[in-house]
């Protein structure tokens, strides 16, 4: 088990799912209900992952927790990095905010609320991003259509 | 944001900067609310520019989506070029050969410094400097020819390939490069005579939109902003790549962490960019500028006249693309602006599963509202052109 996979099982027994090293990207996976609390370990911890690079999120239809989060994060002092996965599933995607960790996750978070829909609990301005705030979908879904949108403002000429 | 009517409380105004107002740095939409001069809030609106590039990734080949992503921070596409392809190689395994390595330097500090310049210009003209803004679009426009010479394109140029670069540096092309880096470091102490001890320059800059670095950190701020209050977070110099390893050149740095130390960052970075050219110019190494996989690169030109296995590589790739091993891989690089990655998630398809780019643009960007509380609205001005974002990046 890895040092990251260790400090998180420390603050939070349980939390760590699995791990692994590819291309010398370290991936821990963790339960979804600990996310807030494996990103707090991190951040305090001794290696300092005190900087969020990312988050963002891939949708794969064909798996039961469907759409899989990916938090990058980023230790000051050591350069090191870190890759945080969950699955927030299928039906209603949901998950705890990181924001009370780091407020630069508003709009991380804001961003894969619009494209997958996957809503964050205790964000504290859940609101669609980069699309109009009346947009229908969450386009960055496996199954939206590409082409399928209706053309904006063609009411207007 | 109800209006607050209570006899004896000022009601606050509310004011609408852009999302065309010259001063937002592109389509960006500031939302101010004021208590007289002073702002209280601001809420960015963002996404005007939003085109669905991510989106449009997943419904194109590996090699397509190149082109695709070079459009995003339309002010250093070779930024976006770089993360990108760099994302793809590490999937792929392949190798990069040194020439192509260190061309790509080359063209990164070239952009830069073409950044900069751009931010120079703009910010000065917002803050009534307006011959800077000539001086760094001249300089600017002499790296746009030099970039036109490489790949034949302006802006968007898709020169770097997944696997090394389209092609060799054009004959003529190093000793243009070397005419320019000689001339310079005078242009920008021209600049710097112009701006760095000009008091007015000062009294807007000097003591305005300070966060403290943890702040900044909390927020994801990285880049020219995060260094201009104290933190050496260099992607460059904390996990090299590309071969970064090899140079010589400092990360500046300031303490004050305000639009003034922003600004003296940025204009010793552009010195430094021209450092690491030049030390790329001495020690250009020989050889090939892009991989020997036909699996991956496209084989040269003068071959398809005379192989018919080049004939069906070329064909396979531009009607099929290339596939990439499933798994996901995140490289990020030293953008203008800060941390840019891009995270890619294969499915061991020709087309990626998921295309998603971490613009320092977009991240920076909400350290807005903390960054300008308290202040005057005129500061608001200065902060937002410090902070230095660019919209095609932030809405991609």
């Amino acid at each position: 088990m890895s040092d990251v996979s260790a400090q998180i099982e420390m603050a939070s027994p349980g939390a760590v799912v699995g791990e692994h090293e590819l291309l010398g990207e370290l991936t821990v996976e963790v339960q979804k209900e600990r996310i807030v609390e494996a990103c707090r370990a991190l951040r305090d911890g001794p290696s300092q992952y005190v900087l969020l690079s990312d988050i963002t999120c891939a949708d794969f239809p064909d798996e039961p927790g469907r759409f899989r989060l990916a938090y990058e994060l980023t230790s000051l002092a050591t350069g090191a990095r870190v890759r945080l996965r969950t699955w927030a599933g299928a039906l209603d995607p949901e998950i705890e905010s990181v924001t009370s960790v780091w407020p630069g996750a508003n709009w991380m978070e804001r961003e894969v609320y619009d494209m997958f829909g996957v809503r964050f609990n205790g964000h504290p301005d859940l609101c669609r991003i980069l699309n109009p705030l009346d947009w229908d979908g969450h386009p960055l879904r496996r199954d939206y259509p590409i082409g399928g949108e209706e053309v904006q403002f063609s009411d207007a000429v | 944001m109800l209006a607050d009517t209570r006899p004896g409380v000022r009601a606050p105004l509310l004011i609408n900067l852009g999302p065309n107002h010259p001063s937002t740095h592109g389509v960006l939409r500031l939302i101010v609310e004021l208590d007289g001069e002073v702002v209280k809030e601001v809420t960015p609106v963002i996404g005007y520019l939003h085109t669905g590039i991510e989106k449009q990734c997943e419904n194109k080949t590996w090699w397509q989506g190149v082109t695709l992503v070079t459009r995003m921070d339309y002010l250093a596409p070779f930024a976006n070029i770089k993360t990108y392809t760099m994302s793809v190689e590490k999937l792929l395994g392949i190798e990069v050969p040194g020439r192509a390595q260190w061309i790509r330097v080359l063209l990164a500090e070239l952009n830069r410094i073409a950044s900069h310049l751009v931010w120079l210009g703009t910010s000065g003209l917002e803050l009534g400097a307006m011959s800077v803004f000539f001086y760094c679009y001249r300089e600017r426009d002499e790296l746009l020819d030099l970039f036109e010479m490489v790949s034949g394109e302006r802006m968007n140029h898709r020169y770097f390939q997944v696997g090394g670069c389209a092609q060799d540096l054009p004959p003529g092309f190093i000793e243009r490069l070397q005419a320019f880096i000689d001339e310079m470091p005078r242009r920008i102490d021209e600049y710097e005579a112009l701006l760095t001890g000009n008091p007015i320059w000062k009294d807007r800059m000097k003591g305005v939109g300070v966060l403290p670095a943890d702040d900044l950190i909390a927020l994801g701020v990285t880049g020219p902003t995060l260094r201009a209050a104290g933190v050496p977070h260099d992607l460059r110099k904390t996990n090299p790549y590309s071969g970064y390893e090899h140079f010589q050149f400092e990360v500046p740095t300031a303490t004050e962490g305000d639009c003034y130390a922003r600004y003296l960052v940025r204009v010793r970075e552009m010195r430094e960019s021209l450092r690491i050219i030049q030390q790329v110019i001495d020690g250009l190494p020989e050889g090939p500028t892009i991989a020997d996989d036909r699996k991956v690169v496209l084989p040269p030109r003068e071959e398809l006249a005379w192989s018919m296995e080049a004939l069906i590589h070329h064909f396979k790739l531009v009607s099929e693309g290339f596939k990439v091993p499933a798994g996901e891989a995140y490289a990020p690089i030293e953008s203008p602006r800060g941390e840019m990655g891009c995270y890619v998630v294969s499915d061991g398809g020709p087309k990626p599963h998921r295309v998603h780019m971490r613009d320092p643009s977009f991240v920076n960007l909400q350290a807005t509202a903390p960054l300008c509380r308290g202040n005057y609205l005129a500061d608001l001005i200065a902060i937002v052109a410090t902070l230095d974002p660019v919209m095609g990046g932030v809405d991609r």
